[in-house]
């Protein structure tokens, strides 16, 4: 087996509640300052609860034990090149953390008085005024709690803005390559769904847009480069027409890793755009989240930015609540805050380039180091991240998602699966700029190593992954029969068994 | 530059693999006019030190090393060491979604305890990974009522957190489904029964409560279930508060809970990120928005988690699906079961008796503007001075008092809303009497 | 394996007509493009339905699809069984996990539906 694996303790694990026992404590409260209240007496026995049945007790030594050893089940960035495509996976540097956790910011409170919160403020101006430079927009929202969520303040106020002028429309038009995301964000906005082809080298055709594009089309949902990891040669000139058109254009910026530095969606006619800072600001995906969709907007639509904006008067940040025209608020209180700007203080201008740069560089590199294996479905320059198809292994019945699972076992984590869907059995690949050489020539012979194992035993790959601790799951009896919680009777049952 | 791991020479190694003679090269189909032809006008890059420098120095701005009496949503309460040990492990926090279960159970597994003891903590069958946070759950709260009952109006009770009610405008509106407000009782601080009869219709979706409500009250849930259910409406249930609920009784009439988790074990940040939390009754599973993890079996048998359930979400459904909602807040969720392990079932019911114990210290011998129970908020009548003037007292003593609560609601102008957690210690709390008496 | 006495779509449901009702499910064509089915979603009986419009869904792990109602008329039965045992779509769709019977409102519809001879051409079998 060539590369980065080898065995290594795993150890088993129970549930916290299979792990729990009467009594144990992992917590020791200080002694109470001012006298005890009997709970039933000031809340009343009928608001009171007896016990959080089944809850867990476990001790201080077990917690650590226990989420340490489960976190050595999980792939992170930390231990190799996380290839997801479409998702950004870089490195999360460390230093973010700990300026999150500054006292003076983390233990600050949404409400408390402006005079004691002008640190936060600054961060979150400044913040704004770097994501505005590198957009290229005029003004940015931190409210938005997530990419998804930033789309939708972004489709709420194409809303605002197109009823100001007097009519919403009833339609946008998203590109077949588009994330999920933005028809279900059309939909929430309460917009129909126009869905827009692609032409034979996977970008926009211009031809197909000017056709649809009529009076009932508010807003074209773009995503630059596209989920194939194609620029838009085009963009100007397709925003050039929507705004003829009198529509506007929203850019999904899941890809800005592959610009910043380079072209400004604000230079190439975008209205209002997302951001996520999880992505190409480099905070932690944490298995999951928190995400964090800062939107950008061109000076018409500023006033339809969510509530409260951030306003300077007299040397001194406050919060400004009036504002008529806002869409409203999207999330409580203002927003996420510091460590972006840390990312971006950390490269700097020059640095920030030449992440993008490298960022190119990985992704054309892995591609030229994977032509000869994989088919390659739209030959058009790649940016940021390449996709293939399964093609010559599926007429072996080897499929993408197989291809993915027996990665594993070279110490990889997988690409995305069959995304976009405008590749039939699609791979596709992101590395990111945080990688070395190394750390790709070995994701290019594993994969290379795959594609020859699919010709000689394609078998063998269909039941991959071998060397992990739990092997291929089961997801159609997970969705068939949910079980969705742990309960006391079935660990009964199952210890009977 | 530092987060760059390739050389100049690798570089060139690379670029002679693609038969490029430089970088710019890679970029060289964009047309022209749409290339930025000069820096980005951002500073160049610092070192580590200068930007904990920076970040200490905007810190050392705000209010550190002050006591605080604001809760209204967010609360300080203690963060137990073993949260930051846990969620710093990289496993965590650079792992992705865990969409390929073989290699990410460490996250799957951590996602159904949190599930379980959601479920636990509120008296629902099935709770999702996590919501944004408290505010947005509401709306999806309401979709989903919408989408279970078939009808459109929804009844918020003026009583929910303002800044919530306030999420739940903006996305009703552009759905064009209306929100009607139900007032409270100006002596007791709680619901307007009466009035919540008078509003109840047929073409009622959800009734939404908060309890402890924003005024620091507890609801009467079964009562406001009671009456939903009787006009074929769903109760759903918001709490800000979390660690409420190692003492209170849950609202196992609600048909959906939501609420902000920020209480267990995250910072109050600011103001996020957050996470926010969605249980529900066992038939609602399908309308649920939001990340499942589900158990199931590998190939070989052992136990396995996996993602689940996701033909609901929009990755599949797209347009049709139940939400946009995408990302989980997977790693406060985290904390958040971190530190419930920490305390346990012992120990979160005697931290949320602590926070019982230091509120009704606070709230004895001050003039409380209403009598419903209340948990570790309340609000009351400055007498002091003007709740600003009280405040601003306060703030020289390093002391951070309450909400002024005029801001919200005009009618309590003359009323603060202070809230006492484990972390307040008798003297500051004696101070603040002092300045509100 | 598709009886002659069915009728099918072109959105792979088929439709067996005794008397005034028709019993209607997916083609076992349907079946094996969708993979494991995991859940089907079905209308209430009473349910007034119009041919060619949405009646439900069947879902398999990663992808959901909908049902087309074959002819129009009102749900007089659904197949209860299917909701504990939807694997039964895998195993039997033309017989034991048909989805709902339709009490005919245009019988004449049943005209407009495809033989099981020209499906099967137009699956390309």
């Amino acid at each position: 087996m060539p590369g980065k694996v080898r065995s290594h303790i795993n150890q088993n694990e129970p549930l916290l509640f299979e792990r729990s026992s009467p009594g144990k404590k992992g917590y020791q409260l200080p002694e109470l300052d001012v006298p005890a209240v009997d709970a039933a007496a000031a809340l009343g026995a009928a608001n009171t609860r007896e016990e959080i049945e089944d809850f867990p007790e476990v001790s201080e030594v077990e917690v650590i034990r226990h989420f340490s050893r489960l976190s050595t089940w999980n792939y992170g960035i930390d231990l190799g090149l996380f290839p997801l495509g479409s998702c950004t996976m870089k490195y999360n540097p460390r230093v973010n953390e700990l300026v999150a956790r500054t006292e003076g910011l983390a233990w600050a409170h949404p409400y408390q008085p402006a005079e004691v919160a002008q640190g936060a403020m600054e961060v979150m101006a400044q913040l704004e005024s770097a994501l505005a430079e590198i957009t290229g927009m005029d003004a940015v929202t931190l409210e938005p709690a997530a990419g998804a969520h930033g789309e939708l303040t972004g489709v709420l106020m194409i809303r605002a803005l197109l009823e100001s002028r007097g009519n919403p429309r009833k339609k946008v038009i998203i590109p077949d390559s588009a994330h999920g995301t933005n028809p279900a964000t059309a939909a929430i906005a309460g917009y129909g769904v126009a869905n827009l082809k692609s032409n034979d080298k996977g970008v926009i055709d211009l031809e197909a847009l000017s056709r649809i594009a009529n009076e009932d089309i508010a807003a074209l949902m773009v995503t630059n480069p596209n989920t194939l990891g194609v620029f838009e040669e085009e963009i100007a000139k397709v925003t050039g027409l929507m705004h003829s058109r009198g529509a506007l254009v929203y850019m999904d910026g899941a890809n800005m890793n592959a610009l910043v530095g380079i072209t400004r969606p604000g230079d190439f006619g975008i209205d209002v755009m997302h951001l996520n800072l999880h992505k190409t600001f480099s905070t932690p995906h944490g298995g999951g989240g928190p995400g964090a969709g800062a939107v950008a907007v061109k000076s018409h639509m500023e006033p339809f930015l969510p509530a409260p904006r951030l306003t300077r008067v007299n040397g001194m940040w406050n919060w400004n609540w009036d504002r008529p025209r806002s869409i409203g608020k999207v999330r409580a209180f203002y927003g996420n805050f510091g460590v972006a700007l840390a990312y971006i203080m950390a490269h700097g201008a020059p640095g920030l380039r030449q992440a993008t740069l490298d960022a190119l560089l990985n992704a054309n590199y892995i591609r030229k180091g994977l032509e000869p294996y994989y088919d390659l479905p739209y030959q058009s320059p790649s940016m940021h991240e390449c996709v293939f198809s399964d093609e010559r292994q599926a007429k072996l019945g080897v499929r993408t998602m197989d291809i993915a699972k027996r990665l594993i076992d070279y110490g990889f984590h997988p690409y995305t699966v069959a995304f976009p869907l405008i590749v039939h059995g699609a791979l596709m690949i992101e590395p990111t700029e945080t990688e070395g050489k190394q750390e790709l020539d070995l994701f290019i012979e594993a994969m290379a190593s795959i594609a020859k194992e699919v010709e000689t035993d394609p078998q063998f790959v269909l039941k991959a992954p071998y060397d992990t601790r739990t092997s291929r799951v089961d997801e159609v009896t997970a969705a068939r029969k949910p079980i969705l919680r742990w309960k006391r009777e079935a660990a009964v049952s199952q210890a009977a068994d | 530059m530092r987060y760059l791991p390739k050389s100049d020479t690798e570089r060139r190694q690379m670029l002679d693999a693609l038969g490029l003679d430089s970088l710019e090269q890679l970029y060289s189909h964009l047309p022209q006019d749409v290339l930025l032809n000069r820096p980005l006008n951002l500073p160049a890059g610092k070192s580590e030190y200068e930007i904990v420098d920076y970040f200490r120095a905007r810190g050392d701005e705000n209010a550190a090393g002050y006591a605080s009496f604001l809760g209204a949503g967010v609360y300080h309460h203690y963060r137990p060491v073993m949260v930051d040990v846990v969620v710093s492990r990289g496993e965590f926090l650079t792992s992705y979604t865990p969409y390929q279960a073989e290699i990410a159970q460490g996250t799957l597994t951590t996602i159904f305890e949190f599930q379980t003891m959601i479920c636990q903590l509120t008296g629902m069958d099935v709770a999702n990974a996590s919501m944004y946070d408290g505010s947005t759950a509401v709306p999806e709260a309401a979709m989903m009522a919408r989408r279970i009952t078939g009808r459109d109006k929804v009844l918020a009770a003026k009583t929910v957190h303002p800044e919530y009610r306030m999420v739940l405008d903006t996305y009703s509106r552009y759905e064009g489904a209306p929100v009607a407000e139900i007032g409270y009782d100006s002596e007791s601080g709680t619901l307007d029964f009466a009035g919540l009869e008078k509003q109840l219709d047929e073409q009622t979706a959800a009734v939404i409560i908060q309890s402890p409500n924003f005024l620091g009250s507890i609801e009467d849930w079964r009562k406001a279930a009671a009456l939903a259910h009787k006009k074929g409406a769903l109760l759903v249930y918001v709490f800000t508060e979390a660690v409420s609920l190692g003492l209170l009784e849950p609202p196992r009439d609600a048909d959906i809970v939501v609420g902000e988790l920020q209480s267990f074990a995250h910072p109050p940040s600011y103001g996020g990120p957050f996470a926010g939390i969605m249980a529900t009754k066992e038939r609602f599973i399908r309308q649920l928005p939001g990340r499942l993890a589900g158990e199931t079996k590998d190939s070989n048998g052992n136990r396995a988690f996996c993602l689940t359930l996701s033909t609901r979400e929009q990755h599949i459904r797209r347009e049709k699906a139940t939400s946009n909602i995408c990302t989980n807040q997977a790693l406060i969720a985290l904390m958040a079961t971190v530190f419930l392990s920490v305390y346990g079932k012992q120990g979160l019911r005697e931290l949320a008796g602590q926070n019982l114990s230091k509120a009704h210290y606070l709230g004895g011998g001050v003039k409380r503007r209403f009598s419903a129970p209340f948990f570790n908020e309340f609000a009351v009548k400055t007498n002091g001075g003007s709740p600003d003037e009280v405040n601003a007292e306060l703030l020289k003593r390093k002391i951070i008092g309450g909400l002024p609560l005029g801001r919200f609601y005009p009618e309590l102008s003359d009323c603060l809303l202070l809230c006492a957690t484990e972390m307040s210690k008798r003297e500051q709390m004696d101070a603040v009497k002092k300045a509100i008496a | 394996m598709y009886p002659e006495n069915f009728h099918y779509t072109k959105e792979h449901e088929w439709v067996r007509v005794d008397g005034d009702t028709a019993t209607m499910g997916i083609t076992d064509h349907a079946q094996k493009e969708l993979g494991d089915i995991v859940y089907v979603d079905l209308p209430k009986t009473g349910t007034a339905v119009e041919q060619g419009k949405t009646i439900g869904s069947v879902e398999s792990v990663k992808a959901v699809s909908d049902i087309y109602s074959p002819v129009s008329g009102e749900v007089v039965e659904i197949n209860e069984a299917l909701a504990a045992a939807p694997e039964k779509l895998n195993e039997d769709p033309h017989g034991e996990a048909w989805l709902v019977k339709i009490r005919l409102g245009s019988p004449e519809e049943i005209t407009s539906l495809l033989s099981a001879a020209e499906y099967l051409s137009y699956i390309g079998e």
